[in-house]
């Protein structure tokens, strides 16, 4: 499996110059990539493109040859660094979950998520705990890609080993694809098989 | 309640003591509760009690008529009542419809940006005619009577919750969590339901008790100008016009009465409206 980006630019709509340049990546799902960058040079911009969030740009995203599609399930899922932000703040856990797929209770052990979290609100719990449930959402079995943009940089040591270990596991259990954009090289270096340095891919 | 309390609720009122949410709770019950009073009070008076009665004409406000009688000796205070009730009715019907109008418009507009922009000059188009105009003319237009002022008053009602709610549509849809539920592959309408509508709830629910004190009021003026209910009808705006008559003969009752009751309505809509909305504020959902 593999996603490919070619000749991706990209430029916010009242911006004059281009914050993404020409911009060929290419990940797939026999190693773990990470993307490394300085603050606000478009490696967020460059995820949610390659996860389908805009469809404005130049260039294109292909996942096996195929675009991304618009209105059906997206194959390549995007996991934000605040979770609270993509959660509805009017809906219970159970449900926020659930409108990905319905998660086996083995799983929600894995990622250490209580059952009794499920009839709260998100503003009712903390922000490893609704990581948890934004990482576990994202893992919907028709996920074959998946791109954690800064996953874990808000959360404490131990959490974001639990969190990213039960993710590894799943994502070498089904052979996904897997992208780590962060700022920790520490981390990086030990998880990812291979590093993309932002401003090598970037043509401006 | 234990002993040492005794002293401090004899200085500071039990109201006084209550929490926030209880006093809103309270202030709620009450104005519902007056209002479902007048109502099923004016539903309970038939015509019959409103008849002429020419020994008693003209009398100044007693305990035996409470408002005074009018020029043919009626009660001005059972005429008051009745009249109160059909204007909450009449309220709550235009009302109803200016929201559902507003609910549809707003939704309707988040599914296509060409819509959008329409609604939105469909807006500045209403709001640009002044209000009574249309709403005499709308009421003519559909034969007048309680149809033609519902109708009146519902179609020219419905602009400001719209803006209100195309506003928070709008900022909903550039939300992440909208964004994401269209990458799981929901439908527009998925997510203008399950995302959208639990959001503008609130919005909906407040803007329709607020629309109802201008709905009250505006049927009461046109009613007063005689575009609007016919004259045998108890309207306060009929009540209103006719003792504009009398006034000069000193039966400064007959317009005193009704027209602080409507004036009371009104304000108890507004004030269950505003408390309605403290109490459905986000950061209480779930208390």
């Amino acid at each position: 499996m593999e996603l490919k980006g070619t000749n991706i630019s990209f430029k916010y709509p009242l911006a004059k110059e281009y914050l993404l340049k020409d911009i060929n990546i290419h990940l797939d799902n026999n190693k773990i990539t990470g993307l490394v960058g300085d603050s606000g040079v478009g490696k967020s911009t460059l995820c949610e493109i390659l996860s389908g969030y805009y469809t404005n740009f130049e260039g294109t995203v292909e996942l096996d040859g195929q675009k991304l599609p618009e209105k059906e399930f997206c194959p390549v899922q995007l996991i934000y660094q605040h979770p609270e932000k993509v959660m509805n703040p009017k809906w219970k856990m159970k449900d926020v979950l659930e409108e990905s797929w319905n998660v086996d209770d083995n799983l929600l052990s894995e990622f250490g998520i209580q059952k009794s979290w499920f009839t709260r609100f998100p503003q009712e719990l903390s922000g490893g705990e609704l990581q948890r449930f934004s990482v576990l959402r994202s893992l919907n079995p028709k996920t074959k890609f998946l791109i954690a943009d800064e996953m874990t940089t808000m959360l404490d040591a131990i959490t974001q080993v639990q969190i990213l270990d039960a993710v590894l596991k799943i994502v070498k259990q089904r052979k996904m694809g897997f992208l780590l954009v962060s700022h920790d090289m520490d981390l990086v270096n030990t998880i990812c098989d291979d590093v993309i340095y932002f401003n090598d891919i970037n043509g401006i | 309640m234990a002993d040492k309390s005794k002293d401090v609720s004899s200085i500071y009122s039990p109201i006084a003591k209550m929490n926030l949410r209880t006093k809103t709770l309270l202030t709620i019950g009450l104005t519902v509760f007056i209002l479902v009073a007048v109502v099923i009070t004016s539903l309970f008076i038939n015509s019959a009690d409103i008849t002429t009665n020419f020994n008693a004409m003209n009398q100044a406000p007693s305990f035996e008529h409470l408002f005074g009688t009018d020029w043919m000796g009626r009660d001005m205070f059972t005429r008051t009542m009745k009249g109160l009730g059909l204007s909450v009715q009449i309220g709550a019907g235009a009302s109803i419809l200016s929201s559902v109008i507003a609910i549809i418009l707003a939704f309707v507009g988040s599914i296509n940006s060409k819509l959008d922009s329409f609604i939105a000059w469909l807006v500045d188009l209403f709001l640009s005619v002044p209000h009574i105009l249309l709403i005499i003319l709308i009421s003519i237009g559909l034969g007048g009577g309680a149809f033609g002022v519902t109708m009146g008053v519902a179609l020219t009602h419905w602009t400001s919750l719209t803006r209100i709610l195309r506003a928070e549509i709008k900022q909903i849809n550039t939300s992440e969590f909208v964004k994401l539920s269209q990458r799981f592959g929901k439908s527009k309408i998925w997510i203008a339901k399950k995302h959208i509508l639990p959001l503008v709830i609130t919005q909906i629910i407040v803007g329709t008790i607020l629309i109802f004190p201008h709905a009250i009021m505006h049927e009461a003026s046109v009613t007063f100008l005689g575009f609007g209910l016919s004259p045998h009808e108890p309207a306060i705006g009929i009540i209103l016009s006719e003792s504009m008559k009398y006034l000069a003969t000193g039966n400064w009752w007959l317009a005193l009465f009704p027209g602080l009751a409507l004036l009371i309505i009104v304000l108890l809509f507004d004030i269950a409206g505003e408390n309605i909305k403290k109490l459905l504020d986000p950061t209480s959902a779930n208390e």
